[in-house]
């Protein structure tokens, strides 16, 4: 495989990466970080997103939800339809679960509402 | 009128930090005001991810993040106040506050912080010619939209200004199901973190057009369309690089400006560079007795940082009204040489280790900040690289400052 230069996302530091792999070996350079590893080798092999957004409410409104564990990145706009096709019954608290295994993730609330 | 020992003007996540430092550093008698309906400010808005890390050690998203606080600060019983704004406050530390229950009312505090936030740019700050329809949004109040009121303001998205707020919109916006067909952003460098670029922009094949404006906005009723154009180095346009792109909503993410309206109205000293008080080592203004944390002092990158910061301005209005804090021992002016662009604290005015926080005005590569004190080098610090959108600092101990009188931090290519 070949070399790729990524940006990490991990912390707002946001260090130049190189991922270079040689055989099933994947080498990392430019991380301060061990988890700057850890996001490239993902990246290269399956990369990841933690998706944030909102949930209708029974109310007519919305609430703040996300994926509680990153998901496949290729996944994001199917796990997006499905938290769109759901409507959150009132009350919810930061935590709550509104769905289970949406690619293998949980979607909590991450707002209190009613 | 009533008196309060220490009233805090704000309850996003400064005037929260604040009050529970104030609490952990001895004062009980205090309350929190707050304009809103509910405490947290812009972090109720701010749903994606990656608060929390230097705080928590763990990624929150912004609602998350405010919870943390808001439920410390009712475990510790720290009086708010809701729904209420404060009108004017004076060098005697009186406040003029309203609210639809007490009507207009006083309150005497012996020590005030105000924790107000910033506010965004309006479009009337650019002078964008063209004529005014409507698709035109400031990106916090397309992102209140969504995020709060669940109204989607359109489909076909052109983001002016490449700060954090514009590349979380770009995504957020996409993720709805809108398109978004450019950012531009006027400088040649993006405003805002590496991370954000990748996950809000490549992720999804968003262009960022750097050195980029527009120019034009067209549309009777509403926004049809906006034409952009490429800048020179001196940031004009290039009349032969416009380039006409149909759409019908334009967010302006252009910067933000500290909140400021009480703290000019008490007199106090402000910085013209960060457009926020001039404060000293524990965040205190050239007003007894008053305190500033947070973005009203100037724009951080980070909420964390505003909470560290919020905790230095707690503690400093602990000591003071409990008449812990030090007399003045010193008075070293901090100034910088145009390459850093300001620090905070701009003066210090007693012993002990001070961490000053600065930021540059452009990009530079392989710099070596230095810190002196006269032709004397304090302290050097080299990077690879320091930019404008990300906030740095250093950290000046007791013995490093004993005996200076003035203090420069500049940038050495």
């Amino acid at each position: 495989m070949d070399k790729r230069e990524l940006t990490c996302i991990i912390c707002p530091r946001g260090c130049q990466l190189s991922a270079e792999a040689s055989g099933e070996e994947i080498t990392v350079s430019g991380n301060l970080c061990p988890r700057g590893k850890t996001y490239a080798i993902n990246e290269c092999t399956n990369p990841v997103r933690t998706v944030t957004t909102t949930a209708r409410t029974s109310d007519g409104g919305v609430v703040a939800v996300k994926t509680a564990s990153p998901i496949p990145k290729d996944k994001m706009a199917e796990c997006m339809a499905i938290i769109n096709s759901c409507v959150v019954k009132l009350p919810v608290r930061v935590g709550d679960v509104i769905l289970r295994d949406v690619f293998g993730a949980e979607i909590v609330a991450t707002q209190n509402k009613g | 009128m009533r008196k309060i020992d220490l009233v805090i003007v704000g309850g996003g996540p400064a005037g929260m930090s604040a009050a529970i430092s104030a609490y952990e550093n001895g004062i009980r008698d205090m309350l929190i005001i707050e304009r809103d309906s509910s405490l947290g400010g812009i972090l109720q808005q701010c749903i994606h991810n990656g608060f929390g890390l230097h705080t928590f050690g763990e990624e929150l998203t912004g609602p998350e993040y405010a919870w943390r606080y808001e439920e410390k600060v009712r475990e510790l019983g720290i009086p708010v106040m809701l729904d209420t704004m404060v009108l004017s406050i004076d060098e005697n530390r009186k406040i003029v506050a309203t609210n639809e229950r007490d009507g207009i009312f006083e309150i005497e505090a012996k020590a005030i912080i105000l924790a107000m936030g910033c506010r965004e740019r309006p479009r009337g700050a650019l002078n964008i010619a063209g004529t005014r329809p409507s698709g035109i949004y400031s990106a916090g109040m397309a992102q209140k939209l969504v995020n709060i009121k669940g109204y989607m303001p359109g489909k076909n998205v052109v983001i002016l200004g490449s700060g954090d707020i514009g590349l979380i919109m770009a995504r957020r916006m996409t993720f709805e199901g809108a398109k978004v067909h450019a950012v531009c952003e006027l400088m040649p460098y993006s405003g805002g973190l590496a991370r954000n670029i990748e996950q809000c922009l490549n992720d999804f094949g968003i262009p960022l057009r750097l050195s980029h404006t527009v120019v034009e906005i067209h549309g009777k009723e509403r926004l049809e369309g906006v034409t952009i154009a490429k800048v020179d180095e001196r940031r004009r346009p290039i009349e032969s690089t416009r380039e006409y792109i149909p759409c019908d909503t334009l967010l302006l993410s252009v910067g933000l400006i500290p909140e400021n309206e009480l703290t000019v109205g008490a007199g106090i000293e402000m910085s013209r560079i960060t457009n926020g008080a001039v404060v000293d080592q524990n965040r205190r203004t050239s007003a007894e007795g008053i305190f500033a944390c947070g973005n009203v002092l100037h724009v951080h990158d980070l909420v964390d940082f505003v909470s560290s910061e919020a905790e230095i301005a707690g503690r400093g209005a602990a000591d003071y009204i409990l008449g812990k804090s030090e007399r003045d021992t010193k008075n070293i002016e901090i100034s910088t040489d145009g390459k850093v662009r300001y620090t905070v604290p701009q003066r210090i005015t007693n012993d002990g280790d001070v961490d000053v926080y600065f930021r540059v005005s452009d990009v530079y590569r392989n710099a070596i900040l230095k810190v002196c004190d006269g032709e004397r080098v304090i302290l050097q610090k080299k990077k690879p690289k320091f930019a404008p959108g990300e906030m740095e600092s250093v950290k000046l101990s007791a013995d490093m400052l004993r005996g200076v009188e003035k203090l420069t931090l500049s940038l050495e290519i």
